[in-house]
């Protein structure tokens, strides 16, 4: 298997920042658990009694679980992408061998949901340790998390592939992900956004992802649902993945 | 298997309404260093990436080991090694993982691909330095380090784009010892460059290349009895008398073309600090520039080199 040869050096590439980047996977569920969970969460609880009939934390934790997902996944396809194509074209070199750009591609997303299986793990394993939740439902929401992880790093990996320098990605930051993190649902239902906004959240796949690990934990939503939510983040997926191969392509062996 | 490991007729490449390779036709022989030879912008790249297999043929005919890349990219790509351009090595990994981890994607098993890693590091003379991480290399190092991954699949035929490109003589002379080496074990070599003594030091045939197009090819003597003189009489004559238009330059060449241009019909060109009388015989034509009273400040008789082909070929014209 070809892909596995460029695993091979995405693993290398690993084992030399493993450190740092096993701290910033710890440091991100404390840091949110502490500020949501328990600061906001206790001023919520006792305002109004929780949020749909359950606590603030319960109501959070697996929104974040989706939402951590989602910035592993942007930290692992725009600059990294960027680092490969034009900085130290790694991907040129891999293509220069017999590998195909389709093998290159697979090759580098698997190592995306390799790290998105690694953070969400860790998001997940911290979760339960400090006893905010338990239960078969938080084991579900890791392949939910890597799923919506790839929704958002298969589309950005075709972005990326089109973009001449690293500057439009500080935009896609501020424009798109600051607000999706904002109002697709994490931190209060998107009943209570207007009803415009409400329709932004559908499209987006932070929404589906947020809705489907809260289902898991929670409980509460009909199977017709649940499909309609994996079936967007699919399609998120395999749009992505035929777009990526055609902007690799048309970048990488013009 | 046929004995022509490249073949191109007509072979171009167009990016939208720009061509850089207009209509090329080439051939490579096994154990042969062909040499593609040109300015910035030449196409020589070009045309090494489409033999590469990672530029699509736009028109025309090309053919490596006899296969086309369009349909047998990856087998084609499986027998060749590539040094390109610019070095494209991880800086945060090792110079033994750089090695290694390239073998892999020739489908090599790591046990393999690393025991292979352990020659090729002597061959670049790097077993020293294997556990560090490349980024601090020097540039021939790094340049060392490129040409032995790309051996490390062991290939029948090496693409060398500008090689020694912003090496110090030091390290381009080493790298030279080393194609030169692979070249006697009978490696195939194609190498595109803009230094003529380096084409002249490893090729056995090139063409030179203009605006996409092949202006000239043979083997570098060749190319210089046909495009050339035997020698190359240099003047250097004073640029102040020469700019005030008086005498000097301005009269020195007027003489020169007269001397040189009846007797003999040889060619002078004239550039802003210099004439450069082409003549098989330098002496005779110095001597024959003081007859007429031509006083250079300093006259240089030389024989005649790729360079000077290159430059009656290409023109004088700096291309960007």
């Amino acid at each position: 298997m070809a892909a596995l040869a460029v695993l091979d050096y995405f693993w290398v590439v690993y084992r030399r920042t493993w450190r740092g980047s096993v701290m910033g996977r710890f440091a991100s569920p404390l840091m949110f658990l502490g500020s949501l969970g328990l600061g906001l969460g206790s001023l919520v609880d006792s305002a109004s009694g929780g949020v749909n009939g359950v606590s603030y934390l319960h109501f959070v934790v697996p929104a974040l679980i989706a939402t951590q997902a989602m910035w592993v996944a942007l930290g692992e396809s725009t600059y990294q992408v960027m680092a490969y194509i034009k900085w130290n074209r790694m991907y040129r070199a891999m293509l220069a061998t017999p590998l195909g750009v389709g093998q290159v591609l697979f090759g580098h997303l698997t190592a995306v949901a390799a790290h998105l299986s690694v953070a969400s793990v860790i998001f997940v394993g911290v979760c339960a340790a400090l006893g905010t939740l338990s239960g078969w439902g938080l084991v579900v929401c890791i392949p939910l998390a890597v799923l919506t992880g790839m929704a958002f790093a298969i589309p950005l990996f075709a972005v990326t592939a089109t973009l001449d320098s690293d500057e439009p990605m500080s935009i896609i930051f501020r424009l798109v992900v600051t607000p999706l993190m904002l109002f697709s649902g994490t931190f209060f239902p998107i009943d209570s956004l207007p009803v415009a906004l409400q329709g932004l959240a559908w499209i987006t796949p932070l929404w589906h992802g947020v809705e489907l690990c809260r289902a898991a934990v929670l409980g509460g939503a009909g199977p017709g649902l649940v499909a309609a939510h994996l079936a967007v983040l699919l399609a998120y997926v395999a749009v992505g993945a035929w777009a990526a191969r055609r902007t690799f392509t048309r970048r990488l062996v013009p | 298997m046929s004995d022509v490991l490249v073949r191109a007729r007509g072979l171009t490449k167009r990016f939208g309404d720009f061509i850089a390779v207009d209509g090329i036709d080439v051939e490579v022989r096994p154990g042969e260093a062909f040499g593609f030879l040109g300015p910035n912008g030449a196409g020589k790249s070009s045309t090494m990436k489409m033999i590469g297999c990672v530029s699509p043929v736009t028109s025309g005919e090309l053919q490596v080991f006899g296969m086309d890349p369009a349909t047998h990219g990856p087998a084609i790509r499986a027998r060749l090694g590539v040094c390109p351009q610019e070095d494209m090595l991880d800086g945060e990994l090792t110079v033994e993982e750089n090695l290694w981890i390239y073998g892999r994607y020739f489908g090599l098993s790591r046990r393999e691909a690393r025991a292979r890693a352990q020659g090729l590091l002597e061959f670049a003379q790097l077993t020293d330095r294997r556990s560090d991480r490349v980024e601090p290399l020097s540039g021939g190092m790094k340049r060392r380090l490129t040409i032995a991954r790309a051996l490390i699949s062991e290939p029948d035929l090496l693409l060398l784009d500008e090689p020694t490109t912003g090496l110090d003589p030091q390290a381009r002379h080493v790298l030279w010892d080393k194609l030169f080496r692979l070249k006697q074990q009978g490696v195939t070599l194609i190498v595109t460059t803009h230094y003529m003594d380096e084409a002249e030091q490893l090729c056995d045939r090139l063409v030179v290349m203009d605006g996409g197009r092949i202006a000239a090819q043979g083997s570098p003597r060749e190319l210089i009895e046909r495009h050339c003189s035997r020698e190359v009489l240099e003047l250097r004559l004073d640029p102040v008398v020469s700019a005030t238009g008086t005498t000097g330059a301005a009269r020195g060449v007027e003489l020169l073309g007269e001397a040189f241009g009846e007797r003999l019909g040889e060619r002078v060109e004239v550039l802003p600090d210099r004439v450069l009388v082409y003549t098989d015989d330098g002496e005779a034509a110095l001597e024959a520039a003081h007859a007429r009273g031509v006083r250079p400040i300093s006259s240089l008789v030389r024989r005649a080199s790729l360079e000077d082909v290159f430059l009656t070929l290409t023109g004088r014209t700096l291309v960007d």
